[in-house]
């Protein structure tokens, strides 16, 4: 069976193969993150009740919660991609990973930006210095600083493999942030707080919440593929097939 | 494999008191920092008490981000840099040399220093004691952090801002837990907890670092 | 129904600012990023062709 054979996936390797394949798919994912979205949004207004203690300040979890968790995806994903492209040196994974930055860089701001936010009506303050938040902000310098690292190098080889390995440094970076959450809570006793009480939710605010969450997911993949299209585009302009189709779309 | 460290060592550190001026800057720019915030915030006890482990952690963290620019670059403009990633010998012992020099010749006199300032700005007994002790542990784990940082950045330009920018996020976690160390116990608490972390990353550190820094270098100079 | 009126769905009980914020600016940013991407396309297809118009030119 062609699904089976080694050959047919790996044609997808190539920047000219990958190209049109992922046009194909740029639609539906947009499609499913505009309808998730709105059935999200839907369930998070109008179904979903009024909190007992926050009132409905607490809608805002709707956005914050989905975008820290893709925050976090989307930098796994984008070091799973740097490190296929540092060992085995395909292009197209390494511009997997290019495309994949801003996002998560946008997603990790949105986390901050409405978590200030939420916490503010909530909580008294708009920030406070505890492993979640502190580690999230991090978050944002890495994703920062692999794209700042990434622009200042012209050659392309050179710029993807010293981002790569920023990236893959990084992400040592996180779980050892995330560990000492258990840390935090021995030093500074009872000042933790839980900006996720999952099980606890009523359903339809958990529901809202995770159809939210595949909006997001949809609409991240759609725009990465839109991005790392242009960067093939970029990285092989001097292309034959490049050039046919930069004609053709005149 | 070790007479290669050594001998990596030796020569950094020889150059290094040939001249002297760079390591002073580092040195100086320490002091300076430290000094500028009884000046900026006002004389009162009581503040620059709480705001010492801060201060002086911060003041570090901006003296090592400043004094990385230096780790490699002298090497890299006379081309013995290449000389030494061509070498028979691991990079990652070769770069663990240079960073271990680095670091006594940077790092540790920031150490030696830090209870003159610390009394300066009103700390005393056991807590000048932690904040030597987490600047020691600290202070390696900047310079082999920064190592990695500096290897990327090689040659750069714009090189040693997008090197504080880069290496920020990785420091972060040592200034927390250093800086917090000296504020647990200033505020009669156990800094064990800090220590141990600024202990374990120092030894992920040493594992890592020199490693990582070595591919650096290689992708830079490719 | 949550909300008895549009009025009220726009107030959030008072934490309106906090609500349309967070909701307003995520959007705006969704927005931005998906503008800023059909700029550079255009960007790029322009590049390109020129690029190819000066090699035609150098060729003849």
């Amino acid at each position: 069976m062609r699904l089976f054979s080694k050959d047919f996936w790996f044609q997808f390797a190539s920047p000219k193969t990958f190209y049109p394949f992922a046009g194909k798919l740029i639609p539906w994912f947009a499609g499913v993150a505009a309808v998730l979205t709105l059935v999200g949004l839907y369930i998070g207004f109008f179904v979903a009740p009024v909190d007992y203690q926050q009132g409905n300040s607490y809608r805002v979890m709707f956005i914050h919660v989905p975008a820290a968790w893709m925050s976090m995806f989307i930098y796994v994903v984008m070091c799973a991609y740097a490190a296929l492209g540092l060992v085995l040196n395909t292009r197209l994974s390494d511009m997997m990973a290019a495309a994949l930055a801003p996002t998560g860089a946008m997603f990790t701001f949105v986390a901050l930006w409405t978590g200030a936010l939420w916490g503010r009506p909530t909580w008294g303050t708009y920030w406070v210095w505890d492993a979640r938040l502190t580690s999230e902000l991090i978050l944002l310098f890495l994703y920062l600083g692999y794209m700042a690292l990434r622009s200042a190098i012209d050659d392309p080889r050179r710029a993807s493999r010293a981002s790569g390995l920023l990236a893959l440094v990084g992400v040592i970076n996180v779980p050892i942030i995330y560990f000492s959450v258990k840390w935090w809570n021995t030093l500074h006793q009872g000042a933790s707080v839980s900006l996720t009480s999952a099980p606890t939710m009523a359903k339809t605010m958990f529901a809202a919440m995770i159809v939210m969450t595949f909006a997001f997911w949809a609409y991240a993949i759609a725009v990465a593929l839109y991005r790392v299209r242009l960067i093939i585009l970029e990285r092989e302009r001097h292309a034959r097939w490049v050039v046919e189709l930069a004609e053709r779309e005149r | 494999m070790w007479v290669a460290f050594k001998w990596v060592l030796k020569r950094d550190l020889m150059l290094a008191v040939r001249g002297p001026s760079e390591v002073l800057t580092t040195l100086m720019f320490f002091i300076i920092v430290v000094s500028l915030f009884p000046l900026g915030v006002g004389p009162e006890r009581e503040t620059l008490m709480e705001i010492a482990s801060g201060v002086v952690w911060v003041a570090a963290l901006l003296a090592s981000m400043l004094s990385l620019g230096r780790l490699f670059s002298s090497d890299y403009e006379d081309g013995s840099l290449e000389q030494l990633v061509l070498a028979a010998h691991p990079l990652p012992v070769l770069v663990l040399g240079k960073i271990v020099a680095h670091w006594l010749v940077s790092g540790l006199p920031l150490v030696l220093v830090s209870p003159v300032l610390g009394l300066q700005l009103g700390l005393d007994g056991e807590t000048l004691a932690v904040l030597i002790l987490s600047l020691l542990l600290g202070t390696p784990v900047l310079s082999l952090i920064g190592a990695v940082g500096a290897g990327l950045t090689l040659g750069l330009r714009g090189g040693g801002v997008l090197l504080s920018l880069l290496v920020l996020p990785l420091y972060i976690p040592v200034l927390v837990f250093g800086a917090g160390a000296v504020e647990a116990v200033r505020s009669g608490l156990e800094a064990q907890a800090h220590l141990s972390l600024l202990g374990a990353f120092l030894v992920l550190s040493v594992m890592l670092a020199p490693w990582a820094a070595a591919s650096a270098l290689r992708i830079s100079l490719d | 129904m949550n909300w008895s009126s549009w009025s009220e769905f726009f107030a959030m009980g008072g934490h309106a600012p906090y609500v349309w914020g967070s909701y307003g600016v995520t959007f705006l940013l969704m927005a931005i990023e998906v503008f800023l991407l059909r700029r550079r396309r255009n960007a790029v297809m322009r590049r390109i062709r020129r690029l190819a118009r000066m090699q035609r030119e150098t060729n003849e």
